[in-house]
């Protein structure tokens, strides 16, 4: 009986939390390129890199609550700095939109053409952050490391094995939950919100309907720039900043939202949870588990993982190859442009 | 009249840079200038031909560097009497799954069942992988580690890994452009993101393939060696006589020796390129470009078309990789970074003149040149900036030490104001 | 005013008037020649005519979604010509277009709100006045308007414009691809509207029945005035009759 419990405590150590974890990063993430999508109908490539600078921001802006002494005691200072995190990033968003996408938005160039565009941005974003910061990994997390520590876990409930739940991922979940009901308030009950479903339903009647394309567009960016900080912060918090790793995260966060379905911001949430647990089960050891479950004498030599860590990328890959194939506009059917 | 003014400018920056530090650094420039072109030219291809949108580049210029290996180093005859039949087993068994897949797709009625005796299949397939896999890597990578540890090539001439290289990267396009040709064009650009990263990942750990992060080094050169040359007497002799240091003229020769090979295949795809562009198929391929519809609706096969040029312009960027990896003598699977290969490759592309060989040339070395220059002269930039700040002030010390990363910023700046201003390149497309 | 019948009829004042329109779409060739379109406040007009003979383009140039270059459209004596359709619609213009004229993820209920985004007096009224003229909305108004059938979307459609509490609702072949049942409802509904006071302009198809409806009709041929009189002139008219209506 105790070697099921303590299966199941192996488990959701080191794959429901973890995954519960990185999947709220990832769906904040696919939130703000199917909004991108939805509404200025581009794949935004400098996603990664938005979510780089606006967790930079945060990050100069908690070093220097740092040396103030400024902090939230047991909570990371970064949750501080984290508005005037978005703050920059918003502006930085709007100053791009204004000299780079406004023009081929007007021209109404080819989405595929943004695309390009937004790759040009990525190379700018990607040289400030690091211009400014470094290519290094960077450490910003304070206050209390755990919620409930692996040993207490066991002297609570005398397992074997110990539960851990760390700051960093409660804190994410928190946040995830609260941002999302937020979005989803916004969009499903004010005003602006609807007109910004609305633009993205259909924009001729959009415009029919008096809703500013202008205003529209500027409240995505907001939105956009809000979100990728707040998944910026949280991913660092929770692992490390490192800007080359916010790069590669785009990988996941567009297999997550084309998994959902672009446009569909229910359908970026799903998508990241299903990224994130896909990606955590399939390159975790089962040795520990299997240890619990199995007759000694069944006991397997090897790790047990399907697949080792560093081809986490092929997870998300697969999944996204599956879903193009058997359903291209994605579980939450999104929009074709 | 353009396009010889534009070509002799560039050729002008090299020269410059030949006179102004040193013919050596030119000449490296240069023949990585010479790679980057052709590089260029099959991305040109995929996009300026076909507007395909293909982010993957890195993957298959890695893939190339992988062939230069696996043709060019001498076999580890202990690797392979430890699990080289081992591996080849268990790739058959491995391909053997998909094919018995996609066979079972085949004959059966789409449905649950279907889907349930694909993944069926698939599991199996890569249980028994696994299976026959792990051991015979464990064993391989056991051997000699610190100098061996891989199954090595086939010691064939190096020369041979160049259309190696093509073969393997058309190969992995072809399998990617099967899945994502023919969605819409931002998916295909995800997944050939998503396929480079994957690649990288094999390379970086399939120690038993390609050493891994231990890199392979000293792979075997088309082209003489430096120490040979400066212990050969004619060479010093004739050397002397030009005026010239022995061993400054040794690496001179290597380079051009170098250069020599590879502006022959740059020469040999522009050609090439330039026939496919202004033959019937090439037409055609620029109809589909502009009219998918169309083209689509006058009875073409756009998806296999697409496919066609897909696969072409991934195995021109296979051989480059194959080039860089001989010019540099060893394979370094941690260097392959896609903002470095990928997407500066694109920013060639697109200021050369999508659409234009010759525009996707001109741009592989006039962005390469920019590339390696920018970081000296943002270094300089830096340094008259703060020039009148204090020696110790932080940010002084800030600026001049990040400078290096100008690279990047510029580049995208560079980009965004072709993109801008001149959308069409600096050679347009006719 | 030239030979043919372009003229405004006799005795009138017209509320809308599109007047000797000439353009096209853009730079391409002109599709309206010297076509003129009017209604009168509270009545019907519709504009019928052989396909391809720029019914909806004269429309959508009175609506301001054309390049004219010579012509005026005027709303109510004041010359609108220069104005964007978004200003049209400010001025008291509604417009349903004929295909994707409703946002489809979104409930019936927020397709009104939308309706009326650039009214910030309260809606409620308006939006009751619409659930009377269309019962059916009422009871689907949570339901996303894009899961109902092609006469309840039209429905929707003409209640998303109305919401805008328009002076003049032009309505782009509002019955097309609908049943016969459903477009004699519709039409009924469209004559309830134009007895609040509101003026109707509408392109049809179907126009022997939109005839029967409109205090006025417009033939139009190429892109020109080719006979205009009341409705039910028209359909007696044995000319119009042979050659546009089948006989």
């Amino acid at each position: 009986m105790s070697d099921i419990l303590n299966a199941l405590v192996a488990i959701t150590n080191f794959i429901l939390i973890p995954a519960t974890a990185y999947g709220s990063q990832l769906a904040l993430g696919a939130l703000g390129v199917t909004l991108i999508y939805g509404i200025l109908r581009f794949s935004n490539f400098a996603h990664g890199d938005t979510m780089a600078f606006g967790a930079m921001s945060t990050i100069l802006v908690t070093w220097w609550l740092q040396s103030q002494g400024i902090g939230l005691g047991p909570l990371p200072t970064a949750l501080l700095a984290l508005p005037a995190g978005v703050a920059a990033t918003v502006l930085l968003v709007l100053v791009t939109d204004r000299t780079v996408y406004r023009f081929y938005r007007r021209a109404k160039a080819k989405p595929v053409f943004l695309v390009i565009v937004s790759m040009g941005v990525m190379f700018v974003y990607n040289g400030l952050v690091r211009f400014i910061i470094g290519p290094d990994d960077q450490n910003f997390a304070d206050g209390a490391r755990f919620l409930i520590s692996a040993r207490d876990f066991k002297q609570m409930t005398g397992l074997d094995e110990g539960l851990a739940i760390r700051s960093s991922q409660a804190i994410t979940i928190v946040t995830a939950v609260i941002v999302v009901a937020f979005l989803f308030w916004f969009l499903e009950r004010t005003r602006t919100g609807k007109s910004m479903r609305a633009f993205s339903d259909n924009e001729d009647l959009a415009l029919l309907s008096g809703i500013n394309p202008e205003r529209v567009v500027m409240l995505t960016w907001v939105l956009v720039a809000a979100l990728a900080t707040i998944a910026g912060v949280l991913y660092g918090l929770d692992k490390s900043f490192k800007p080359f790793t916010y790069f590669q995260l785009l990988l996941p966060i567009f297999a997550a939202a084309i998994v959902g379905g672009l446009g569909s911001p229910l359908g970026a949430i799903a998508g990241g949870f299903i990224i994130a647990f896909s990606e955590v089960a399939i390159t975790y050891a089962f040795k520990k588990v299997a240890g619990y479950l199995l007759p000694e004498a069944w006991e397997p030599d090897g790790l047990v993982q399907l697949l080792s860590t560093d081809y986490k990328f092929a997870v998300s890959f697969v999944i996204l190859v599956i879903v193009l194939l058997f359903r291209p506009t994605g579980l939450f059917r999104g929009k074709a442009v | 009249m353009r396009t010889v003014f534009l070509f002799a400018l560039v050729g002008l920056l090299f020269v410059v840079t030949g006179f102004t530090s040193s013919w050596n650094v030119a000449l490296g420039i240069f023949n990585m200038g010479l790679i980057s072109a052709i590089m260029a030219l099959g991305v040109n291809m995929q996009w300026g031909y076909a507007g395909l949108f293909n982010v993957g580049v890195v993957g298959f210029v890695a893939l190339g560097g992988l062939a230069a290996v696996l043709v060019g180093m001498p076999p580890t005859p202990d690797a392979w009497s430890a699990g080289g039949p081992r591996i080849l087993l268990a790739l058959l068994a491995g391909a053997g799954a998909v094919v018995a897949t996609i066979a079972l797709r085949r004959a059966m009625r789409p449905g649950w069942s279907r889907a349930l005796a694909t993944v069926a299949v698939l599991v199996v397939g890569f249980f028994l992988f696994r299976a026959i896999l792990d051991p015979a890597v464990e064993a391989i990578e056991a051997v000699n580690p610190s100098s061996t540890g891989y199954l090595g090539g086939l010691g064939l001439p190096v020369l041979l890994g160049w259309p190696a290289g093509a073969l393997l990267a058309a190969g992995a396009a072809w399998a990617i452009g099967k899945t994502a040709l023919g969605l819409r064009s931002d998916y295909l650009a995800i997944a050939t993101l998503g396929i480079a990263e994957i690649i990288i990942a094999v390379l970086k750990n399939e120690d038993w393939l390609s050493r891994g992060v231990k890199n392979v080094i000293g792979l075997p050169r088309p082209v003489p060696y430096e120490v040979d040359l400066q212990s050969s007497e004619s060479f010093v002799a004739r050397a002397r006589d030009w005026g010239i240091d022995p061993v400054t003229a040794s690496s001179i020769t290597v380079k051009l020796a170098y250069a020599g090979l590879f502006a022959l295949v740059l020469l040999a795809l522009l050609w090439l390129a330039q026939m496919a562009l202004n033959s019937p198929w090439g037409r055609m391929m620029r109809a589909i470009r502009d009219n998918e519809t169309a083209a689509a609706a006058m009875g073409k096969d756009v998806t296999a078309r697409h496919l066609q040029i897909f696969v072409l312009g991934s195995a021109i960027c296979g051989i480059a990789g194959a080039m860089m990896v001989t010019l540099d003598g060893q394979l370094t699977p941690g260097s392959y970074q896609p903002l470095r290969f990928t997407f500066l490759v694109w920013v060639m592309v697109i200021v050369g003149g999508s659409g234009n060989n010759l525009g996707a040339v001109l741009g592989g070395f006039l962005i390469w040149f920019l590339w390696v220059q920018v970081e000296p002269i943002g270094l300089w930039v830096m340094e008259l900036v703060t020039s009148g700040m204090d020696g110790g002030n932080p940010l002084r010390q800030h600026l001049i030490e990040s400078a290096a990363h100008m690279r990047l910023l510029t580049m995208g700046v560079i980009l965004l104001v072709v993109l801008r201003f001149s959308p069409r390149g600096l050679l347009p497309e006719r | 005013m030239t030979e043919h019948a372009s003229a405004p009829l006799a005795g009138d004042a017209p509320f809308l008037i599109g007047e000797a329109m000439s353009g096209g779409y853009g730079t391409g060739p002109d599709i309206l020649h010297g076509c003129t379109i009017a209604v009168n406040r509270g009545e019907i007009a519709v504009i019928v005519g052989p396909n391809g003979a720029g019914k909806s383009t004269a429309m959508k140039a009175v609506f301001g979604m054309l390049d004219l270059h010579s012509g005026s459209v005027r709303l109510d004596g004041q010359d609108i010509t220069a104005l964007s359709p978004q200003e049209r619609v400010s001025r008291g213009m509604g417009f349903v277009p004929q295909t994707s004229n409703i946002f489809t993820s979104m409930t019936v209920e927020e397709n009104l709100e939308m309706g009326a985004f650039l009214r910030r007096d309260d809606i409620r009224p308006t939006m009751e006045q619409v659930y009377d003229l269309f019962p059916i909305l009422r009871d689907k108004r949570r339901q996303p308007a894009g899961e109902l059938s092609g006469g309840q979307r039209q429905q929707v459609a003409v209640g998303r414009a109305l919401m805008t509490k328009p002076s003049v609702l032009m309505l782009d072949e509002p019955t097309a691809g609908v049943s016969p049942i459903v477009m004699d409802e519709l039409f009924d509904r469209i004559i309830e509207i134009a007895r609040t006071g509101i003026s109707i302009l509408m392109v049809e198809q179907n126009a022997r029945q939109a005839l029967e409806i409109a205090h006025r009709g417009y033939v139009l041929v190429q892109g020109a005035n080719a006979y205009t009189d009341t409705g039910k002139a028209l359909l007696a008219d044995p000319e119009v009759r042979r050659t546009f209506l089948g006989g």
